[in-house]
């Protein structure tokens, strides 16, 4: 029997059914796991999506024919069954589930087992093949829980305003940067966003998700009216000219990066937190664990490392090579 | 030493110097005289001495994780922190446990004169009992090189603020050979006098690279003489013993003991700051030469015999037993030739020679000379300077000369360490032979952060294979690679060592067909070896 899922040179592909999922170029149907630029790509003939992840997907795609699915509906393609599951990462984000003659595979794109009070909670779908991520895939990975995060970056954003120094902090547009103000204390002071994070922001307040109010920054922006405010930009702003009007300044970074020092350093940022919308090493051991695979398939991270861990632990795990770049300091995903 | 990762925390929580430098201050102000000496030591290089197998930290680590040390030496690369990579790799810590810093210091002497069962007992109860910073700091204790953001000189700057003293007087009252375990804190730092310690050595002053020529003026304000390719001594006569410092504060007296007989010729209290050069018929040897004496404790008489060395002096410190540092270049100059006059040509030691030209471009036609002297360039000092202590910018320049070049072609990558961990920063390129690639020079440095977060995506994307930590990638990226010198070396494939070797630029124009060839290397190394 043929596998019901392949990895071809266009991406992750279902014979039976005729469709790929998030493929790297440019194909008939699409199936996207969720809106990052690395798995929602242009020039598809047809993409299928959650309706909460179709949004963002109109906005950075355009025109394109997109139809939506809701979170735990089936649909049938070519004797295929098609539904999609919350997988954690961000609004809207899915795993994509396939059953076919009594087989069950589950693609999971970015996932994270973690509730980030933003995005629809992981849930574990049982399968008999799952595909799974590795951005994180190594024990040193372990994330701040979101309490002790929220009180993390309060504090540090408290102290900087009470100095009225400015609090920079360089997060993903999508996904990270809401997280981000859902957790904080917007009592704190004013909140300021780089244009790429705000229009992610008009688009989920859009579809009714709740956020604290942010003011956009913009040329003509009273700088020193806003001392001490919370300034929310991708990372690559974050080095910019466009960062230097504010000061005093401390800065920052929110990625799962910072829970390296060495990394940390190097962006010679001032602060990281370590927040993550991809799953540690515990969660990506607990999600492969639920979901009572024994075939596992890993993709972009540390593949070779996490497989090798996974078959001593008596799955049967396999690299597959992507073009999925998983969380990234390095280059923000296009906005 | 809950005190000591506050004061940690703090330091590494800014970028700004001004908060290091007041965090530290606080914690001169208030910690106890023992961790406060110990602070001292750590930062100025002083670690306490390695007990345990980073070996045994490792698999212990592991155990206590419940995971394969596989996957323990797989993360090692990444983190690029061996003592980061054992406190992350253990089980969150639930510890409470405060007692202060040199308690940890006294129970890893302690632990030092058991056996191997109790030492792993009670490295694996610290490791339990201490909360996660903590846990950090006494690993990174037990590894070694206590590097955490702050530099000696920033050290010495809140040292000077916490104690209201000159920071040039602290700087010398730290230098020599002291541990905590040979002083006290108020015999290193409170006590007036630093010169009570006779081995003690002065701070070196160090030039900056020139960066402009025609800010110089006239070339009759500096005094200039060649910059030699040798090792940098301070050479210390006093109470009829003699002393010789490295630049890195390391005691090389046993190395070269042929400047012992300058106690002879050369009055007690006299302090030479000069270059030890491998020196023969009065001609300066290649570096290559005075590498054969580099890392050896003892010196065989054979040795001896090849590669004689001398100090070429060229400044004089201390005269009579005074500290003459504050005066003038020129005075110190004349000082030094007075002294140096009568010494006999079998003494080891030579005045470094002036050179002299009327315009700037003369000058540069003798630092065009410098390969052939076996120098690096020259040195450029304002004849009315003091000497000052540490790098210093405006008085003091060196001059050098161009690097050799070669244009060469990645063939490996591995990731660096510390702030260069997770990123590929640490290259191996080859020069062709005919149809093939030869491997002849590793580099690390030269390139900026973008290119190599740049490079790094394209290693991630095209390892051919892995060897451990080092990838095989494509050789497709030329690299202009620039070194100090170069010499034959039966250990490597291609047959020779390069000295100082770093990535000049990415040729990013360049195609591998038109790289450097073997035979290019080994005519390099017919004129410059």
């Amino acid at each position: 029997m043929t596998d019901l899922l392949t990895f071809t040179p266009n991406g992750i592909y279902c014979a039976a059914g005729d469709f790929y999922i998030d493929p790297w170029r440019p194909v008939d149907r699409a199936l996207i796991t969720h809106g990052h630029a690395d798995h929602a790509r242009p020039d598809m003939g047809h993409y299928l999506a959650t309706e909460a992840a179709a949004p963002v997907m109109r906005h950075r795609l355009g025109d394109i024919s997109l139809d939506t699915v809701k979170y735990g509906e089936t649909l049938t393609r070519n004797g295929v069954s098609i539904s999609y599951h919350p997988a954690g990462h961000v609004p809207g984000s899915a795993q994509i589930r396939l059953e076919h003659k009594g087989e069950v595979w589950v693609c999971s794109g970015d996932y994270k087992t973690v509730d980030d009070g933003l995005s629809e909670p992981f849930e574990p779908v049982p399968c008999h093949a799952f595909i799974t991520e590795s951005t994180f895939g190594l024990p040193v990975f372990n994330w701040t829980p979101q309490e002790m995060l929220a009180q993390q970056i309060n504090d540090w954003w408290a102290t900087n305003a009470a100095n009225g120094t400015f609090s920079l902090l360089g997060c993903y547009a999508l996904g990270k940067a809401q997280r981000l103000l859902r957790t904080v204390d917007p009592s704190i002071g004013p909140i300021l966003t780089h244009g790429a994070i705000e229009n992610t922001n008009q688009i989920l307040r859009g579809q009714g998700i709740a956020l604290p109010d942010t003011t956009l920054v913009t040329p003509d922006l009273d700088v020193k009216a806003n001392a001490g405010a919370l300034v929310l930009a991708t990372p690559s702003a974050l080095n910019s000219s466009w960062a230097g009007r504010f000061k005093p300044a401390s800065t920052a970074f929110a990625s799962g990066w910072m829970a390296l020092r060495g990394v940390r350093r190097r962006r010679a940022a001032d602060r990281g937190f370590i927040v993550s919308d991809h799953a540690d090493w515990a969660g990506l051991n607990s999600a492969i664990a639920a979901t009572g695979a024994d075939r596992i398939f890993v993709t972009h991270g540390y593949t070779s490392v996490f497989s090798k861990w996974l078959n001593e632990q008596g799955y049967n795990a396999k690299i597959v090579e992507t073009q999925f770049d998983g969380e990234s300091l390095d280059h923000t995903e296009a906005d | 030493m809950k005190d000591f990762a506050a004061l940690f925390t703090r330091v590494d929580q800014t970028t700004k110097t001004t908060v290091k430098v007041a965090a530290m201050a606080d914690y001169f102000r208030t910690a106890s005289d023992a961790d406060k000496l110990w602070t001292v030591a750590l930062f100025s290089g002083r670690r306490p001495k390695r007990v345990i197998t980073t070996t045994a930290l490792r698999e212990w680590a592991a155990e206590r994780a419940g995971l394969p040390l596989w996957l323990f030496e797989e993360c090692y690369p990444i983190v690029g922190d061996l003592a980061e990579t054992i406190s992350l790799f253990l089980p969150p810590s639930e510890g409470h446990e405060d007692r202060p810093l040199s308690h940890w210091i006294n129970e890893l002497k302690r632990l030092s004169s058991l056996d191997d069962t109790a030492r792993r007992a009670g490295i694996l109860q610290a490791w339990d009992s201490l909360p996660q910073i903590e846990r950090f700091l006494f690993t990174k204790l037990l590894t070694g090189g206590f590097r955490i953001g702050v530099s000696q000189k920033l050290m010495t700057r809140a040292l000077a603020r916490a104690t209201d003293q000159d920071e040039a007087v602290l700087t010398h009252k730290l230098m020599g050979n002291w541990t905590p375990d040979t002083t006290t804190w108020a015999a290193l730092i409170e006590a007036d006098d630093p010169t009570a310690d006779l081995s003690r050595p002065y701070p070196f002053y160090l030039a900056y690279g020139l960066e402009n020529l025609d800010e110089l003026g006239p070339t009759t304000n500096w005094f200039i003489d060649r910059k030699w390719d040798g090792i940098r001594g301070q050479l210390i006569l006093r109470g009829g013993e003699h002393h010789l410092w490295s630049r890195g504060e390391e005691l090389m007296t046993d190395r070269f003991p042929e400047l012992a007989q300058l106690k002879d010729y050369l009055p007690d209290g006299t302090v030479i700051d000069g270059e030890i050069l491998a020196f023969q018929n009065e001609t300066p040897l290649s570096f290559n030469a005075l590498q054969k004496r580099i890392g050896r404790k003892t010196v065989p008489k054979k040795v001896l015999a090849e590669a004689p060395v001398i100090l070429m002096a060229y400044d004089l410190l201390e005269t009579g037993g005074v500290d003459i540092r504050a005066q003038a270049l020129e005075t110190r100059r004349n000082h030094l030739e007075n002294l140096l006059e009568s010494t006999p040509t079998k003494a080891p030691i030579r005045l470094s020679p002036e050179v002299t030209g009327d315009t700037w471009g003369a000058l540069a036609a003798e630092r065009a000379r410098s390969r052939d002297l076996n120098a690096e360039g020259l040195m450029l000092k304002r004849r009315d300077s003091p000497y000052l202590a540490g790098r210093k910018k405006g008085d003091w320049w060196k001059w050098k000369i161009d690097p050799l070049t070669v244009d060469a072609v990645m063939i490996y990558a591995q990731a660096g360490s510390g702030r260069r961990a997770n990123l590929f920063t640490d290259f191996t390129f080859a020069v062709k032979n005919g149809n093939d690639l030869v491997p002849f020079t590793k580099a690390y440095s030269g390139l900026t952060d973008a290119e190599f977060r740049q490079i790094t995506q394209w290693v991630k994307r095209n390892t051919q294979e892995r060897f451990g930590p080092v990838r095989q990638v494509p050789a497709e990226h030329v690299f202009e690679i620039a070194f100090e010198g170069i010499q034959a070396s039966p250990r490597h494939k291609s047959g020779i060592a390069l000295r100082f070797p770093r990535m000049l630029r990415w040729r990013q124009d360049k195609p591998v067909d038109e790289i450097n060839t073997l035979d290019d290397l080994q005519q390099m190394l017919k004129t410059y070896g």
